[in-house]
């Protein structure tokens, strides 16, 4: 057999027999914790460094060695209240939301239709039109943005929420994933809707939408969460403070020496965080399993 | 693929029932096209159209507001792949994106490896470790330049402890790139590790218990069986973050703004500046094209080999 104590990649399921811990086997456990605790360390300090510096008062931010662990009853609240003023954030709040959900719900709806018509409608060139869409998702998003600028200026939209939504609205990734669990459903129930003369627009709203609720709520929540954190687009299409999002906002704060309050921008920096924090928190399940679908589904 | 059953294939004897079915059919057809068209439209208006666009902005000279936008043929390609300047930016790109590639891999896998051993608490790990992936970009940004700051930084105290001088980071040109290459690293890692993870939680028990029983060391086990068997996860992890790394600005836009002088400017952050800072369409344009067929090159490359994998299994 080989040495018990070093770190073994057979997997979880393939229990190994049981052995007498020895001193190297608890000494092997005892690495493997702390290096737990140092992977959950590493990804957490900046986060916990993001919401704890937006507390400290001006001076301690701007020493060193830095404060660990501001004190409540030293926590400097006015550093919200300079960063809501220090940019139209009440207005950086409503664009984001409208970005977020106007151009989530619009996205959904076009790849809910799409999804359906490729999983339950015939047409003869089906596979030719479903290669069209996945060449869509080679094009990156960089490529896109002059001749994407062009073409909404050239509607006349820019600076406006329908210049930020429409062109985000095709989708590929959120069409692919409902597809593939509409794939799974039973042929049996829109045949049986079909003998009952339902038409499809009714077999999609009635039977197959209720019966998608998850993965619905999966690419909704993703999706959601995109728009939030989306900057280029909504930098380069607006052109007004007040028609900004919120993480464009930070980039505001900024000025030609840099930013000057760390204080400051650290708790605006929360004002944009908390929201995708709260979701991942309540939805991270999904979150985790719809971003990492093309890896597992690919 | 089709999930209803075709009628016709057998011989309909009843001409007028055939002509019902073809009717149906055809309506089928139809509602076919009327679903797909909104996507359809989309994609083709902002995700196609923009690549031809691009190309053809690419010969030209145009500063995005004249009227007319001259010919130049392929001046603009010639002109930047002979500008020593436009070479710095290919080769910062490859550096960026293939720093943060590597380590992503590495220390995904490493982490993955971590995650997948019985132990306490390691689902929350898993989660935590995910968590920085959807962190907003420019949030990440401003609390990764504080963090660096070349004074009160945080990094500057954690380098003390271990004896290190801290660098001044984003405000030194040696230090702004790897100091970006850690935040986006530090983003990144843990969605490659849960890929990593599920990839590991599909491999075949068996075969490990046969290769312990002839006596095989966890190393040799790892080396021989895990890492040959993640290769199809390891190149579509190396895909994914490089196009990722590509289009990398948000950070990017916070932290540096391409700078000290263009030592943070990648091909993103260039094709940005010519098309919205130099106003400058052809070598906007020229420069996206070049982004659109190094990334397609890569994309291929991947699906030959996934090709070749499933052909041998």
């Amino acid at each position: 057999m080989s040495t018990a104590t070093t770190v073994s990649t057979s997997p979880t399921t393939a229990a190994p027999a049981e052995r007498k811990p020895t001193a190297g086997h608890v000494l092997g456990r005892v690495v493997l914790y702390l290096l737990l605790v140092l992977v959950a360390v590493v990804a957490i300090l900046p986060v916990y460094w993001l919401i704890s510096s937006s507390v400290k008062q001006s001076g301690d931010v701007h020493q060193f060695p830095p404060n660990w662990f501001p004190m409540p009853w030293t926590w400097e609240l006015r550093n919200y209240v300079d960063a809501w003023n220090a940019a139209p954030f009440g207005r950086l709040y409503i664009n984001s939301i409208v970005f977020a959900v106007v151009g989530t719900a619009g996205e959904i709806a076009v790849a809910i239709l799409s999804a359906y018509a490729f999983a339950f409608l015939r047409f003869p060139a089906k596979n030719v039109v479903f290669m069209v869409f996945l060449g869509a998702m080679m094009v990156p998003g960089t490529v896109v943005l002059m001749p994407n600028y062009l073409t909404v200026a050239s509607l006349g939209w820019v600076n406006s929420y329908a210049g930020l939504i429409v062109p985000g609205l095709g989708s590929v990734f959120a069409m692919f994933l409902l597809r593939q669990h509409m794939l799974t459903l039973p042929v049996e129930v829109t045949e049986a809707a079909k003998v009952d003369g339902a038409g499809h627009l009714r077999i999609l709203w009635s039977v197959i939408l209720p019966m998608s609720r998850p993965m619905v709520a999966t690419v909704v929540i993703i999706s959601l969460v995109q728009r939030w954190n989306e900057f280029i687009w909504p930098l380069i299409v607006t052109t007004t403070d007040t028609m900004r999002t919120l993480p464009v906002g930070l980039l505001m704060l900024k000025s030609d020496e840099g930013y000057v309050n760390y204080g400051v921008v650290m708790a605006a920096s929360v004002f944009v965080v908390v929201p995708v924090l709260v979701v991942f928190f309540l939805a991270q399940r999904q979150i985790i399993a719809g971003l990492t679908a093309g890896a597992t589904k690919g | 693929m089709t999930t209803t059953t075709h009628p016709d294939a057998a011989t309909g004897r009843d001409d007028g029932g055939a002509a019902a079915r073809a009717a149906a059919r055809r309506r089928e057809y139809l509602l076919f096209l009327a679903f797909v068209a909104p996507n359809v439209l989309l994609l083709a208006v902002f995700s196609y159209w923009p690549v031809v666009y691009n190309g053809y902005l690419s010969l030209t000279s145009w500063d995005l507001l004249s009227e007319f936008k001259p010919f130049v043929g392929l001046a603009n390609y010639v002109d930047m792949l002979s500008d020593p300047d436009f070479l710095g930016v290919l080769l910062r790109t490859v550096v960026f994106s293939g720093g943060i590639t590597v380590i992503s891999i590495v220390g995904g896998m490493a982490v993955a490896v971590l995650l997948n051993q019985k132990l306490v608490g390691r689902n929350l790990v898993r989660t935590t470790a995910f968590a920085p992936y959807i962190v907003t970009g420019a949030a990440v940004g401003t609390v990764w330049l504080y963090i660096f700051h070349p004074e009160f930084g945080l990094m500057k105290q954690l380098l003390g402890i271990v004896g290190l001088t801290s660098p001044a980071w984003m405000s030194d040109s040696a230090w702004a790139l790897p100091g970006l290459i850690i935040v986006y690293v530090w983003k990144n890692l843990g969605f490659v590790a849960v890929i990593y993870l599920a990839g590991l939680q599909s491999m075949p028990a068996d075969l490990y218990e046969a290769a312990k029983i002839d006596g095989a060391s966890a190393w040799t086990l790892f080396r021989r069986i895990t890492l040959p068997l993640l290769s199809p996860v390891t190149f579509f992890v190396a895909v994914v973050t490089v196009i990722g790394s590509f289009q990398a600005f948000d950070i990017i836009a916070i932290m540096t703004g391409g700078g000290p002088g263009d030592a943070t400017t990648t091909l993103s952050w260039f094709i940005y500046q010519e098309a919205f800072q130099a106003f400058d369409a052809g070598r906007a344009g020229a420069a996206a094209i070049i982004m659109f067929v190094i990334l397609l090159l890569i994309t291929a490359a991947q699906t030959r080999f996934m090709e070749r994998r499933v052909h041998y299994r």
